[in-house]
């Protein structure tokens, strides 16, 4: 068997809806990805054991609420000190551009735009996990 | 790459969950790793007592699945739970949904749930299921629930592997049940129905009832039909209380022992398909006679029995 790509879409915070992670989540899947999908209002322990137990090759986080310079650090430190920072992490949603270095910087390795079609989402997974 | 596969083996024996979940990987993989690491493991491990939970769509297994393993927490018990959904025939990828309904477990430390596709390329069972139990069970892991979704042959073959299987059903599907009646409600060893404050579920209880009450026989075992509310957590310790039953049942009739060695033998199926697929008919698919064979066959030039002694047999 080959290997498959596997992602772990997963929403931090607050968030009322999740009609994007569940779009990006569909988009994944059909692209031949086993995406694992943890439903709304997840705390960042919850996600970084979830991708720890899963061996996710990839994190898509999707958030909304404007709380992402608050909870992806708190995310990426987990992810160190649950030493699998090897794991690429990726966001979605809306997140102002302004921010965008300071995420990068973080270790986040892309930020997507809402409007982002899906097979650049799915190209830059298969270009990072290969 | 080569890695150090005892070193590996103790980590995970330690609880080690990065190591145990990188195991799993490596099994679903079907890596070389993984065959050396597999061979130990297949030679030291007791595999732990596995319960399969199964169900239509939306009938409450994840939910239920939680509940019970709640309970089993609090006498410190640990779980380790095989979440199984169905990978897509065409695009190869799949959406692994279960945990959303196991978020009251999720940060538990006793607690490791795996969510796996069922991958299957040939329509059997995924071997690297068995594995991963066998791989929860080194790692100390007490129980194990696979839980998957109850149609189709592959998951009855899933739940085969169980020591006690649970067929979770709700008060509407009454006509389905009638479909179900061939093949999982032959193989449920509990049958619960949740959702018990719906119209009908005692209706549904009884329905059940008449169909599992034609076993008959001194040391035959009877399977409960229970009524519960897993979101609302009513009903549920039964489930647990009658797991442990048939865990006796078991015991006390010699019939464990049985069981394993009916799931080795799954496995050695499985496994000898798997390596068959691998070996002879993927290289023939590969092959471009076979597209020019299809062609003969459809010009009724050819026909597939002829070509397939000039495929394989020869």
């Amino acid at each position: 068997m080959e290997k498959k790509i596997k992602v772990l879409i997963a929403k931090p915070g607050l968030d009322g809806h999740d009609r994007g992670a569940k779009v990006i989540a569909r988009g994944l899947k059909e692209a031949g990805m086993e995406v694992v999908y943890t439903g709304l209002r997840q705390t960042p322990e919850q996600i970084v054991r979830s991708a720890v137990q899963e061996d996710v090759d990839v994190i898509g986080l999707s958030i909304l609420s404007g709380a992402h310079t608050y909870l992806f650090p708190e995310i990426m430190k987990r992810l160190k000190d649950a030493n699998r920072d090897d794991i690429a992490v990726i966001a979605g949603g809306i997140i102002p551009e302004d921010d965008h270095t300071e995420l990068k910087e973080l270790g986040i390795k892309a930020v997507f735009q809402p409007g982002t079609p899906i097979s650049d989402i799915v190209d830059f997974i298969k270009n990072e996990v290969n | 790459m080569d890695i150090d596969i005892d070193k590996l083996y103790k980590e995970i024996k330690n609880g080690n969950e990065n190591k145990i979940a990188k195991a799993i990987s490596m099994v679903e993989d079907g890596t070389k790793n993984a065959l050396k690491l597999m061979e130990k493991v297949y030679k030291n491990v007791e595999p732990s007592y596995m319960v399969g939970i199964s169900g239509p769509p939306g009938s409450g297994k994840s939910t239920l699945t939680q509940r019970i393993v709640q309970l089993w927490r609090k006498e410190d018990i640990k779980v380790g739970i095989i979440a199984i959904d169905p990978t897509s025939h065409f695009s190869g990828g799949a959406l692994l949904g279960d945990r959303i309904r196991m978020n009251e477990i999720a940060t538990d430390s006793g607690v490791f749930i795996r969510s796996m596709a069922t991958r299957g390329s040939m329509g059997g069972l995924n071997s690297s299921i068995y594995d991963t139990v066998l791989l929860f069970s080194l790692a100390g892991y007490d129980y194990i629930i696979i839980e998957t979704v109850g149609v189709g042959q592959n998951e009855i073959d899933i739940v085969k592997l169980a020591d006690t299987t649970i067929f979770v059903t709700v008060p509407e599907a009454g006509d389905e049940i009638q479909a179900y009646k061939a093949g999982l409600m032959e193989v449920g060893d509990i049958f619960v129905v949740n959702k018990s404050d719906r119209p009908n579920s005692q209706q549904m209880v009884l329905t059940i009832e008449q169909l599992v009450s034609f076993k008959e026989g001194k040391d035959i075992w009877k399977p409960p039909v229970l009524s519960t509310n897993a979101l609302k957590n009513e009903g549920v310790s039964n489930i647990n209380k009658w797991i442990n039953k048939h865990h006796t049942y078991l015991k006390d009739n010699n019939l464990l022992q049985k069981s394993r060695k009916n799931v080795i033998k799954a496995q050695m199926i499985n496994l000898m398909e798997k390596t068959l697929n691998e070996k002879y008919i993927k290289p023939v698919l590969k092959d471009k006679k076979f597209e020019k064979y299809i062609d003969l066959i459809y010009e009724k030039k050819e026909d597939p029995y002829t070509v397939i002694e000039k495929l394989l047999l020869n």
